[in-house]
């Protein structure tokens, strides 16, 4: 039987990298995922966990630390935040093209500078293009799910990959939420064990990390690009038995109030849950409004949104990052390409906010709404605004 | 110049400041506005640089010029400032993670370039910033909370790793032995290429709490107890020395500083 537990989102998300039954765990500390961190090292001090694990003396050491574990085939974890993903950011791209299926928990926090601690998705944003798997969660109950997901889907050996699940920091580290844990069993009918594609094995040579020439590196490239393109359907598919096995389904673009809207709010993470307040209130009033979720940022789910606003006139696309000097926030820039080719296409109003922890509100969103709709309001002439900034 | 006059390196202003109380960084900066205001080098000569950490927070408090990048790279960042404006006093103020974690390798460098540049590492033996993490410097076998059956790992001594790495002037004293630490500070200000001086720092909030080293009263003993005078220390045969710790001038030299190497022969341009 699953139980309910109140608990920490960061422990509740420790405590499934346990379950998992993880090899190795590389971190450095970094506000706010220290939590998740300390937990393990807390279960592997006791005996509850039989892994190696070894805080060393940076983010790039401790992803480098994960690549050597993940090619001689151990399930590796890693996790960190803002200047500590920055900091991993080389490492970064040498997992995807390895094809490394190392997992990392990304607790965002915005960049410096100035110096923040607090929550956005400035982080993850640039690493967009690394060639990571990339999920969102809005909650407690997501990102302990997410945890055997990502183990799953990376390890796959049709994917093969390194996953990050992006979890709003402070937001949801820090708080404590019923979770449903599930039982081992569950647990372990999902997640088969590793067995590598290819490892490091003196009976079997490989060369991982070969030089690329001109002649060849263009292959490569493609052979990634595909590689991820292709994970689409595994993904989808764990996220299928996920249901059978536990009764939660989720998929990479969910809906909210989507029947008869003619506005949506496009969100990823925990301001979902802030703005599906928003939206009954502006229902209950009578307004066509709706919202789309992304959970799926990479591969990006490009069928699966398109049919998601088919009949959508305006698309309020909140972005929580800024693309400087761009036309709008990364996640609007990529929303805009992706209509550009459909037949009545929706509109895109762009808001940047939430930089920081600012914190947003329902009424915020309900007054980007009004304003999304009302003619000569800067949001509609302009690419993008910077949502509540003080003038 | 008058005692008193310290107060012109601190933000008076902004006090109380946001340590825990029994923290040693206040204690720390007040030793090293003591030593400016004797040294008598003005705040507008003076730049402190700081990391990340409980102990960078140090650079929130002081009157000079200031800078604070990231975590771990302040000594770069001044090897770039000190190149540019050779004149400037500066002072890098730095954890034990800061600078033996991440930003060990700029240590290093920095030292065997012999930047001109006042290195204070305020050692308390974790990350307290972060929460009590262990630190390359945290004694082994030491309860955090990334080492709650004892820290497995070996630590290392900054001040050899300084001594061979080049550095002109080492040494550590502690939080308790505040006129020494002044001194040191006061003394690594007057000279030129890389000074360190290592102050070992009570955290009462996670590495005391952790170790049970007791009340803040307890652990101002224990520094003085546990940190004795080098040349005592070097007397003791290796089973005695398990016990202890050595404070004191472990390196005074004078070897040419970076600027002194690069310009060599060259007639410095007027800036
Ligand atoms: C690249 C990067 N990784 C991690 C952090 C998080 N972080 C902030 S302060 C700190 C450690 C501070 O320890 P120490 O230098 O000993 O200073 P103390 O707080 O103990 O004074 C860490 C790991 C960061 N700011 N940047
Ligand atoms: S956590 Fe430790 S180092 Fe940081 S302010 Fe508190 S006592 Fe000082
Ligand atoms: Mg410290």
């Amino acid at each position: 039987m699953n139980k309910k537990v109140g608990i920490e989102v960061s422990l509740a998300a420790a405590d499934a990298v346990k379950m998992a039954n993880v090899d190795l765990i590389a971190a450095y500390p970094i506000t706010p995922q220290t939590h998740i961190v300390e937990h393990l090292s807390e279960l592997v001090a006791n005996g509850e966990l039989d892994a190696e694990f070894i805080p060393v003396e940076s983010e790039h050491s401790a992803l480098s630390v994960c690549i050597g574990s993940a090619a001689v085939g151990a399930r590796t974890f890693t996790c960190t935040s803002s200047q500590g993903l920055a900091l991993m950011n080389e490492i970064i791209f040498i997992a995807s093209s390895m094809r490394l299926p190392i997992v990392l928990i990304l607790a965002n926090r915005s960049l410096s500078g100035p110096l923040s601690i607090w929550n956005d998705h400035t982080d993850v944003m640039s690493i967009r293009d690394s060639g990571w798997v990339q999920v969102f969660v809005e909650n407690g109950q997501e990102v302990f799910d997410h945890v055997f997901f990502a183990f799953r889907v990376a390890e796959d050996p049709k994917v093969s990959l390194p996953v990050i699940v992006n979890l709003d920091g402070f937001i949801l580290t820090h708080v404590i939420e019923p979770i449903e844990y599930w039982d081992q069993e569950s647990v372990n009918k999902y997640l088969p064990d590793f067995k590598p594609v290819s490892t490091l094995n003196p009976d079997a040579p490989v060369t991982m990390g070969a030089f690329g020439m001109p002649g060849i590196y263009t292959e490569a490239k493609k052979a990634q690009d595909e590689a991820l393109i292709n994970s689409k359907p595994e993904i989808i598919k764990a996220w299928k038995e996920m249901g059978e096995v536990i009764g939660r389904r989720y998929s990479p673009v969910e809906t909210n109030n989507i029947e008869g809207a003619e506005t949506v709010f496009l969100t990823m993470g925990s301001v979902g849950e802030t703005v599906s307040i928003a939206v009954e209130r502006l229902r209950a009033q009578g307004e066509p409004v709706g919202q789309v979720k992304l959970r799926l940022w990479r591969p990006f789910p490009v069928e699966e949104f398109r049919e998601a606003v088919r009949n959508v006139k305006r698309i309020i696309v909140i972005d929580r990052a800024v693309s400087f000097g761009g036309q709008g926030g990364p996640v609007a820039a990529e929303i805009r390409s992706v209509l550009y080719d459909e037949e009545n296409r929706p509109s895109v109003t762009n808001f940047i906010c939430g930089l920081a922890g600012r914190d947003v509100t329902p009424d915020n969103y309900i007054d980007m709404y009004e304003k999304s709709l009302k003619d000569g309001d800067k949001s509609k002439e302009e690419d993008y605004v910077i949502y509540g900034v003080r003038e | 110049m008058p005692l008193a006059d310290y107060k012109q390196y601190v933000a008076m202003d902004r006090l109380p400041s946001i340590w825990c109380p029994g923290c040693g960084n206040g204690v720390a900066l007040k030793a090293l506005a003591l030593a400016l205001a004797e040294s008598e080098i003005p705040p507008d000569k003076t730049l402190l640089a700081n990391g990340i950490g409980c102990s960078g927070r140090v650079g929130d408090y002081v009157r000079c010029h200031r800078f604070h990048g990231t975590h771990g790279r302040t000594l770069a960042f001044v090897t770039g400032i000190k190149l540019v404006r050779p004149e400037i006093k500066a002072v890098c103020l730095l954890g034990d993670g800061d600078c033996s974690a991440i930003g060990m390798s700029h240590f290093i460098h920095s030292a065997r370039r012999n930047v001109d540049i006042v290195t204070i590492v305020i050692n308390n033996f974790n990350y307290g910033m972060t929460g009590g993490q262990f630190s390359p410097l945290s004694p082994y076998n030491m309860i955090t909370s990334t080492s709650r059956s004892g820290k497995a790992e070996p630590d290392i001594d900054m001040c050899k790793l300084a001594d061979v790495a080049g550095a002109n002037y080492v040494s550590r004293t502690t939080i308790y032995h505040v006129a020494e630490m002044k001194n040191y500070i006061k003394e690594s200000l007057g000279k030129k290429g890389f000074s360190l001086v290592e102050i070992v720092s009570p955290c009462p909030t996670y590495y005391a709490r952790y170790n049970k080293i007791g009340t803040i009263i307890q652990q101002l003993e224990w520094l003085k107890e546990k940190f004795i005078p080098i040349e005592r220390y070097n007397e003791m045969n290796n089973d005695e020395k398990e016990n202890f710790f050595w404070r004191g001038i472990l390196i005074n030299r004078d070897l040419p500083d970076l600027y002194q190497h690069m310009h060599k022969g060259v007639e410095v341009r007027k800036r």
